[in-house]
């Protein structure tokens, strides 16, 4: 086993952790929480597949992963704004509540 | 002077033109709607005149001016205008007797809101009358006949709030209309046996000898000639139109309109259009006499058709001076002697030839007038009254009005040398005395002469003579009661006018100076002083003033006995059954009631019938299948088509019911749906990796 599958697999597991989180809590912004984990495994797989693959002496992985990482910030200071919106629209934080686009 | 040929037309239009103008006016402006009409017939006047003196003269030819009408295929239709001395005497009457009349109406309807409208009507009536004397195209004289029945429809019925008047009008316009039928039918047949309907042009019109030889030629059913069926057709128009027996049940019913349109109707226009007709086409009439085809034959000298006219004059004549005895509505009287007179006309015509029938025409023009005016005058002054029975005493309170209708009434009644009637009454009896056929149509005209000058003697004294004590008069209610006095002076003056041409007519046609006859064969006339005709003549002469005479005596000794109020009449006293009967006017009208009107009605009730059992059930058939085959159509769709868009409906809507309930608004469940898929994408994709391998 090399390093890679050491490294995939840690990304696979944080991701299906962000994937549990996002799927069952109920708070909005623990779901926020499993999505930011989920994004960061991306971010560690990038890294992995960087270092190990065939040419890691340039640096476009970790170019990847810093658009990314700032990417998601400006995504968190989004997601969060809707959230506080949401909870000051319906008093509410539960996702479960917030079904007004139900057919 | 061609242009009073070329322009000839000008006198109809000017009338026409002031009734199109009249028609155009607002309902206060009457000064103008008089000044318009009265106008139009003055410059017509003058213009008649002026054809007049043309036709005076050595040597007058008949003068004619046709022009093309219009074309279809080969056949030419032509118009035309004719001057001639029957032309032209008829405008002069016409235009000078209609526009004295007009200028009455001005005094008589000024107080009718419709005044307007009134002359308006006049002006056509007048303008129509002036197209048919002028036309020389059967055609043409046929379409102002009709309009003149148009235009006496609408002043018969001018006070059409009175349902007698409306009925009038009516009874009119279809009477007169069943004597059409004929006079279109002649004109149908004499335009396919001659080709045209010009009376003459340059010997080619169907007046001419040209076409009178082919027409005698033929004979049709019966053996009659061709020509004598196309006369006797031609004369049924004459006869509905002049009031003929028997059909002049219109003409007393006329009487609704008001007086003014009374005078024109018996003077100048409608009525005269019927003999001017027979005038007119005298020589087709006439036909069988001048072309000497049938010297051989044994028929008779005087061609049926004239026969015929003959002898329907001489009945109606005797006929409807009986009735005349018996009326007591001032008007009704002078209706039935104008049909009597007109009677006398066609004897004229039908004995004497034209010049005799058109002298009598137009002095009897003069002073039928002249009384119908002198009748409205009366009527005006009773304020409405028109019941001779509740007249009286009004020779003094009248005076005007009392002498010109003397002169009229003796005008009428042939009085002796100074009266127009005399002379042309006179030549009629002389005419028929020597009638070759027979005596009959003489003996009848002189029964006619006698009742005449009685029963207008009887109306002279119950109207101006007869004493009277109560000063009331009115329709009896007590409450209106007055004084009948004079006519103003708009109304007198025509009256004058009247009277004075009933008395200088009778200068033309003297036996001394027999201007008219001649002046109507195109050749002038001398002066014979002093005694020229033969015994016979003189006998006629005789018998004629003693007509006179016994009937003016007669009516005077019955009658002068007659006091106030309304007495029972001595007739009546002798003879009530007789003289009942001629109140009721023999009973024609009610003859019709029981056979034409009843076998109308009957006709109609059975097409009644048919259509609203047969037709009306076929439609009501065809009705009912429609109504069958939409109710059918209708549950077609209900129960197939629209269930079946029901059905598919519901199943759509159950579809999306199902759909609707997976999106629930929750992000998570899409997510986890989509974390399956993905999942379920690598599961497969980890196997399919594995199997490609």
């Amino acid at each position: 086993m090399n390093p890679l599958h050491q490294y995939l697999l840690l990304s696979a597991m944080l991701f299906s952790v962000g994937l549990a989180g996002a799927l069952v809590r109920r708070h909005a912004i623990l779901v926020l929480v499993g999505i930011e984990l989920m994004l960061n495994a991306a971010n560690l797989n990038f890294l992995a597949f960087w270092r190990y693959g065939g040419n890691p002496e340039a640096l476009t992985g970790i170019m990847f992963v810093i658009f990314a990482i700032a990417v998601a910030a400006a995504e968190a200071a989004v997601g969060l704004a809707l959230i506080i919106s949401i909870y000051r629209h319906l008093r509410t934080s539960n996702v479960d509540e917030v079904n007004k686009l139900n057919g | 002077m061609t242009w009073i040929i070329r322009n000839l037309w000008l006198i109809p239009a000017l009338p026409l033109l002031a009734a199109g103008l009249g028609a155009l006016l607002q309902r206060p402006q009457r000064r103008l709607a008089a000044t318009l009409s009265i106008g139009s017939m003055a410059v017509a006047f003058l213009i008649a005149c002026g054809g007049f003196a043309m036709t005076l003269g050595e040597h007058t030819e008949r003068q004619v001016h046709n022009f093309p009408w219009f074309q279809f295929g080969e056949t030419l239709l032509q118009l035309g205008w004719v001057l001639d001395p029957l032309t032209a005497s008829m405008l002069v009457m016409i235009t000078f007797v209609g526009g004295l009349i007009f200028i009455y109406s001005v005094g008589y309807m000024a107080r009718d809101e419709n005044f307007t409208r009134f002359f308006c009507f006049l002006s056509l009536f007048a303008a129509a009358m002036l197209g048919l004397v002028i036309s020389n195209n059967l055609l043409m004289l046929f379409m102002c006949w009709e309009l003149v029945g148009l235009a006496s429809y609408l002043l018969i019925g001018f006070w059409h709030h009175k349902p007698s008047a409306a009925a009038a009008a009516k009874k009119a316009f279809i009477t007169t209309r069943v004597g059409d039928i004929g006079f279109l039918l002649g004109i149908v047949w004499l335009y396919h046996e001659t080709g045209t309907l010009l009376f003459y042009s340059d010997g080619a019109g169907c007046l001419e000898q040209g076409a009178l030889a082919k027409l005698v030629a033929q004979t049709t059913v019966g053996g009659m000639f061709v020509s004598t069926a196309i006369s006797l057709l031609l004369f049924c128009g004459a006869v509905g139109k002049s009031g003929q027996f028997p059909l002049h049940v219109w003409l007393p019913d006329a009487m609704e309109g008001p007086t003014p349109v009374s005078a024109l109707i018996h003077a100048a226009t409608m009525v005269t259009a019927g003999v001017f007709l027979v005038a007119r086409m005298y020589p087709l009439f006439n036909a069988q006499f001048t072309t000497g085809l049938t010297q051989d034959s044994v028929l008779p000298p005087i061609s049926t058709a004239l026969q015929v006219v003959t002898w329907t004059g001489a009945i109606t004549a005797v006929f409807a001076a009986l009735i005349a005895v018996a009326q007591t509505d001032i008007k009704r009287i002078l209706a039935y002697s104008t049909v009597s007179q007109l009677g006398y006309m066609f004897v004229g015509l039908g004995v004497g030839g034209p010049a005799v029938g058109m002298f009598h025409l137009l002095t009897h023009a003069f002073f039928k007038a002249l009384l119908f005016l002198g009748a409205g005058s009366v009527i005006h002054g009773c304020h409405e009254e028109q019941d001779i029975r509740r007249m009286g005493g009004l020779c003094k309170r009248m005076p005007v009005t009392f002498t010109t209708y003397a002169v009229g009434m003796l005008a009428l009644s042939g009085f002796p040398l100074v009266f127009s009637g005399f002379w042309s009454k006179d030549e009629i009896l002389h005419s028929a005395m020597n009638w070759p056929v027979s005596k009959g149509p003489f003996i009848l005209a002189l029964t006619g002469a006698v009742l005449t000058a009685f029963y207008m003697t009887r109306q002279m004294w119950f109207v101006f003579f007869r004493p009277r004590t109560e000063l009331s008069l009115g329709r009896g209610d007590g409450v209106h009661d007055f004084v009948p006095h004079e006519s103003p002076p708009i109304m007198t003056l025509p009256l004058v006018s009247l009277a004075a041409c009933a008395v200088l007519l009778s200068i033309f046609a003297t036996p001394v100076w027999p201007w008219f006859d001649a002046y109507l064969a195109g050749h002038l006339s001398e002066l014979h002083l002093g005694w020229s005709g033969d015994a016979a003549t003189g006998i006629v002469m005789v018998l004629s003033i003693m007509a006179v005479v016994i009937g003016l005596g007669s009516g005077w000794a019955l009658y002068s006995r007659v006091g106030d109020g309304e007495a029972i009449d001595p007739i009546e006293q002798r003879f009530p059954g007789i003289f009942a009967a001629l109140r009721e006017r023999l009973r024609v009208d009610e003859f019709y009631e029981i056979t034409i009107l009843r076998l109308s009605r009957i006709v109609t009730a059975l097409s009644d019938g048919v259509d609203r059992f047969g037709w009306s059930a076929c439609v009501d058939l065809v009705g009912f299948l429609t109504v069958g085959l939409a109710w059918m159509s209708r549950y077609f769709d209900q129960i197939f088509i629209n269930s079946g868009f029901d059905v598919s409906c519901e199943n759509l809507r159950g579809l999306g019911r199902l759909a609707g309930r997976l999106q629930n608004g929750q992000a998570q469940r899409y997510l986890r749906i989509l974390a399956f898929g993905v999942v379920l994408l690598i599961v497969a994709l980890a196997w399919m990796g594995d199997s490609s391998r």
